[in-house]
C-alpha cells in the first residue's frame, strides 16, 4: 500500500527538478539587459575634489523639505547650526569622505546613489516603491508605497539607502538626482551646480563616459586606469575617476553582472507563467483525492471484518510504515 | 478521516507555566508599543548595514521552518498516503497556524511603514521579480488556510458544546445587574451550534483540496527564503551564497518540519502526562535522514563545484558556523539512521533536537551570521529586541497550551498500548 504514490512523488519531484535546470539554460539566452547611455548621471572626479563639502550642504539646503529630511543635529548643538555625519544616514543623501594614507597620498571620495542600470533595489522591492525611470534612468524611492522592508538595503551592494531608525514614521532615503528639487529648476543636480572646482559633472551616460576617457587619455598618470561604474554590476550612471585604487576609498570591487540579473533568471524559471505552481498544485490534488478514495474504500472492508482480524491489519498496516 | 480520532486535554488552564508565558508575553507586547511609538531604533540593534535583525532571522525564517510540521506532515499523510499519522495532524496545523501568524506579525513589528501593506493586494504594485512579494503574498494565504484547516476543530467542539462556562458567565453577569436572563440569547447560541453542524460537512467534502493547497504554499515561500538572498551576492559569505539557495531552504524546511512534529509530540506527550507515540514517531524519524542525506550531498557538493571546500574548513569564524551547523545536522541524522535508537523516545528526541538546532542555523547562517555588509558595520540583538521575540514565541506556546485544553486537537489514546499506558498514568494522576 502507499507504493505507486510514493513513486509518483519522486518522480514528480524529478520532472521538477529538470525542469528547473533545463529553464535555468534557456533563460539565461534571453534575458540580457542593454546599457541605455542616454540616461543622466553624473562623473566624479575624485582628483579635483578639494573636500569643502559645499555639495553636501547644497544637498541637504535643496532637498530638506522633500520627504521629511531634517538636519543632522549634535548632542552638543541643539541649534541644529553644526552638521557633520560621519555617513550616509536617514538624513543624509550624499558625502564626502577623506581617505588618508600617508602625508602625501590622499583623497577625497563622495557617495551617493550609483543609478545603477540595472538596480538590485529596484528588483527586490515587492511593493515597486523604488522605480527607475527609463528615460532618465533615476532610480527614485516613493514612500506613500514602501513598507519599510530594508529589502532594498540588504540588496545594494554600496549601502546607499538609508532607513530613519530613530523615527516613529520612517522612510528611505538616498539620492533621487533632484528629481523633484533642483532638477526641475534648473535642470542640474545641486551638488553639481554647487561644486566650486568642477570635480562632479553632471550630464547623460554617454557624454560623461567619453568625458572621463578624454581625461584618462589626456593625463595617464594622474589617475587609476579605470573608470568606476564603466561595467561594475552592469554598468551604474554615477562614473568615478581617481588617482587611489577604488577599493581604498570605500568603493568595493564588483563583478560585471548585475546581481539582479542572476537572482531573477532564478526566480523568473521556477515561477515562469505560474506553470510549475499549478502543475505542482494539480498533480497533488490528484495524488490526494486517489489516495483518499482508497481511504474510504478500506473502510468500508474494515468495517465488514471482525474486530480480531481488524487488529490483525491495523499491526499490518503498522509494519508498512517506510 | 473521522473527527473522534481527537479528544480535548482536560486539565486546569492556570497553571504554574501559564503564568510565566503571560508574563514573558506581556513583557514583549509592552516592547512592542514602545517601537510604535518611538520608532525601531528605540528597541533594537539594527542598522543600515544589518537592516535585518533577530525579527527577521528567527520569528520569519527560522520560525516559519519550525512551523513546518503541518507541512511535512500533510505531505506524509495526504500524498504518501500514511493514514495511520492521521491524528497528529491537528497538534501540527496549530503549531502551524501559531507559528506562521505569529511570523506575519513579528514582519508588521519589523516592517517601518506597515500601513502600506495594502499594496500587496494592488496588481500594478505588484513586482514579480522580487523574492519577497512571493514569500509576503504565500505566507498570508498560507495562514489563511493553516486557519481553514484547523476550522473542522473548532467547528467539531462547537457542534458538541453546551456553552457551559458561557452559561455560568452570563448568569453571573446577569443576577449581577439583578435582571432576568432573556431567553433569545439560548436561541442564538443554538443557532451557532446548527449552523457549524450545517458548515462541517459541507467543509469536509472541500477540505482536501485545501489541504493541498496548504502542501504547494510552502513549497513555493519556503524555496523563496532562501532566493531573498540570492540578491546579495557581495554580502553573503560564498559558503552559504549559491543558486541553489531556494532548494537547500525547500529541503531545510521539511527534515526541520519532520523533526519538530517530533519533538512537539514528545514534549506534549511528557508535559500533558500522556503515554509516548513511540511507534508513530520512530515511522517519521526513519524518513528524516534521507531529507539530510540529499541536503547535506547538495551542500557539499555545490560547495566542490564552487571551489569552496577549502574554505569550509579553513576554522575562520564562519567556517566555524558553518562546520558546527553541518555537524548537528549530519549527527542527528546519523542517530536517527540506527533501528534500535529510533525505537527510544530518549534518542528520538535528541536526534531531532539536533536536527531541528543545525537545521535553524542554517538559516541563522545564510540572514545574519554570514552576512557581512562591509567594513564597520556590527550587529547583535538588543535586550529589548530579543525580548520582542521571546514574548512572541511565549505567546506562541502560551496559546498551544490554552487551545489543546478547550479544543479536540491532541491525538485520542486509542489503541491498546496507549490505553494501558494511560490507565498506568491515571492512576499516578
Amino acid at each position: 500500500m502507499g507504493k505507486p504514490s510514493r513513486r509518483q512523488f519522486l518522480k514528480l519531484i524529478g520532472a521538477t527538478g529538470a525542469a528547473l535546470v533545463v529553464g535555468r539554460g534557456s533563460a539565461s539566452a534571453t534575458e540580457e539587459h542593454q546599457v541605455n547611455n542616454d540616461t543622466l548621471g553624473m562623473l566624479y572626479d575624485a582628483t579635483k575634489c578639494v573636500g569643502c563639502k559645499a555639495c553636501m550642504s547644497a544637498c541637504k539646503r535643496v532637498n530638506s523639505d522633500f520627504g521629511s529630511l531634517s538636519y543632522e543635529q549634535a548632542p552638543f548643538d541643539s541649534d541644529g547650526l553644526w552638521d557633520a555625519p560621519e555617513d550616509l544616514s536617514g538624513s543624509t543623501r550624499t558625502l564626502i569622505k577623506l581617505f588618508k594614507e600617508s602625508e602625501k597620498e590622499w583623497s577625497y571620495v563622495k557617495y551617493s546613489c550609483m543609478h545603477c542600470q540595472k538596480p538590485s533595489c529596484v528588483s527586490v522591492c515587492p511593493v515597486s516603491a523604488m522605480t527607475r525611470d527609463k528615460m532618465t534612468g533615476i532610480v527614485d524611492y516613493n514612500k506613500n508605497t514602501c513598507i519599510g522592508c530594508r529589502y532594498c538595503q540588504v540588496a545594494c551592494a554600496f549601502n546607499i539607502p538609508k532607513f530613519q531608525w530613530e523615527k516613529a514614521i520612517p522612510q528611505i532615503v538616498k539620492c533621487d538626482l533632484c528629481k523633484n528639487t533642483n532638477m526641475v529648476k534648473k535642470g542640474i543636480t545641486a551638488c553639481a551646480e554647487t561644486c566650486p572646482t568642477g570635480a562632479i559633472m553632471f550630464g547623460k551616460r554617454k557624454d560623461l563616459l567619453e568625458e572621463a576617457k578624454k581625461r584618462l587619455a589626456e593625463n595617464p598618470g594622474r589617475y587609476v586606469n579605470h573608470i568606476y561604474g564603466e561595467k561594475e554590476l552592469g554598468g551604474t550612471n554615477h562614473l568615478y575617476l581617481s588617482a587611489m585604487p577604488f577599493k581604498k576609498l570605500g568603493l568595493p570591487v564588483l563583478k560585471h553582472e548585475a546581481p539582479a540579473e542572476f537572482s531573477e533568471k532564478i526566480q523568473h524559471t521556477i515561477y515562469k507563467g505560474f506553470i510549475a505552481p499549478v502543475a505542482l498544485y494539480s498533480t497533488l490534488c490528484f495524488i490526494a483525492v486517489k489516495n483518499k478514495k482508497k481511504e474510504r474504500a478500506d473502510d468500508v472492508e474494515e468495517q465488514d471484518k471482525s474486530g480480531s482480524e481488524r487488529k490483525k491489519a491495523e499491526t499490518e498496516h503498522g509494519e508498512d510504515v517506510e | 478521516m473521522s473527527h473522534d480520532e481527537y479528544q480535548t486535554y482536560r486539565a486546569k488552564i492556570l497553571t504554574p507555566s501559564f503564568v510565566v508565558l503571560l508574563v514573558l508575553t506581556l513583557i514583549g507586547f509592552t516592547l512592542i508599543a514602545v517601537r510604535f511609538i518611538k520608532g525601531i531604533g528605540a528597541v533594537s540593534n539594527m542598522n543600515d548595514g544589518y537592516p535585518w535583525g533577530i525579527w527577521i532571522t528567527y520569528d520569519v525564517a527560522t520560525g516559519t521552518a519550525i512551523a513546518c510540521g503541518g507541512y511535512a506532515m500533510a505531505i506524509l499523510i495526504y500524498i504518501r498516503n500514511r493514514m495511520h499519522y492521521h491524528p497528529m495532524i491537528r497538534s501540527a496545523i496549530l503549531t502551524s497556524m501559531f507559528g506562521y501568524g505569529l511570523a506575519g506579525f513579528s514582519v508588521m513589528v519589523d516592517v517601518g511603514r506597515p500601513w502600506n501593506a495594502y499594496n500587496f493586494f494592488i496588481p500594478s504594485k505588484w513586482q514579480a521579480n522580487s523574492a519577497m512579494f512571493e514569500v509576503a503574498v504565500c505566507v498570508m494565504a498560507y495562514t489563511t488556510v493553516l486557519l481553514l484547516e484547523f476550522l473542522p476543530t473548532v467547528l467539531t467542539a462547537l457542534e458538541k458544546t453546551q456553552w457551559r462556562t458561557l452559561q455560568l458567565l452570563l448568569d453571573m453577569l446577569y443576577s449581577r445587574m439583578g435582571m432576568e436572563r432573556p431567553e433569545r440569547i439560548g436561541d442564538r447560541l443554538d443557532k451557532v451550534k446548527d449552523l457549524a453542524a450545517w458548515l462541517k460537512p459541507r467543509l469536509d467534502k472541500v477540505l482536501i483540496f485545501i489541504i493541498v493547497l496548504g502542501i504547494t504554499l510552502p513549497t513555493m515561500h519556503q524555496s523563496s527564503l532562501g532566493s531573498l538572498l540570492l540578491i546579495a551576492s557581495t554580502k553573503l559569505h560564498p559558503l552559504w551564497y549559491t543558486g541553489f539557495l531556494p532548494l537547500l531552504f525547500l529541503i531545510n524546511c521539511m527534515y526541520i518540519g519532520y523533526s519538530i512534529a517530533i519533538l512537539e509530540s514528545v514534549i506534549s506527550c511528557y508535559a500533558f502526562k500522556r503515554p509516548f507515540e513511540t511507534r508513530e514517531l520512530s515511522g517519521i524519524a526513519r524518513i528524516i535522514p534521507w531529507l539530510t542525506v540529499i541536503w547535506l550531498s547538495v551542500v557539499i557538493g555545490d560547495l566542490a563545484w564552487r571551489g569552496q571546500l577549502g574554505a569550509a574548513v579553513s576554522f575562520d569564524f564562519y567556517s566555524r558556523f558553518f562546520l558546527l551547523e553541518f555537524c548537528l545536522v549530519a549527527g542527528g541524522s546519523l542517530l536517527m539512521f540506527s533501528g534500535k535508537k529510533r525505537e527510544s523516545i530518549r534518542w528520538l528526541f535528541v536526534s531531532a533536537a539536533l536536527i531541528v538546532l543545525g537545521g535553524a542555523l542554517y538559516r541563522f547562517n545564510v540572514y545574519l551570521i554570514g552576512f557581512n555588509p562591509g567594513k564597520g558595520w556590527h550587529y547583535f540583538p538588543a535586550l529589548a529586541e530579543l525580548l520582542i521575540t521571546v514574548g512572541i514565541v511565549a505567546f506562541e506556546i502560551l496559546g498551544y497550551q490554552v487551545i489543546v485544553k478547550i479544543l479536540p486537537v491532541l491525538p485520542k489514546l486509542h489503541t491498546r498500548q496507549q490505553l494501558d499506558a494511560g490507565d498506568v498514568t491515571a492512576d499516578k494522576a
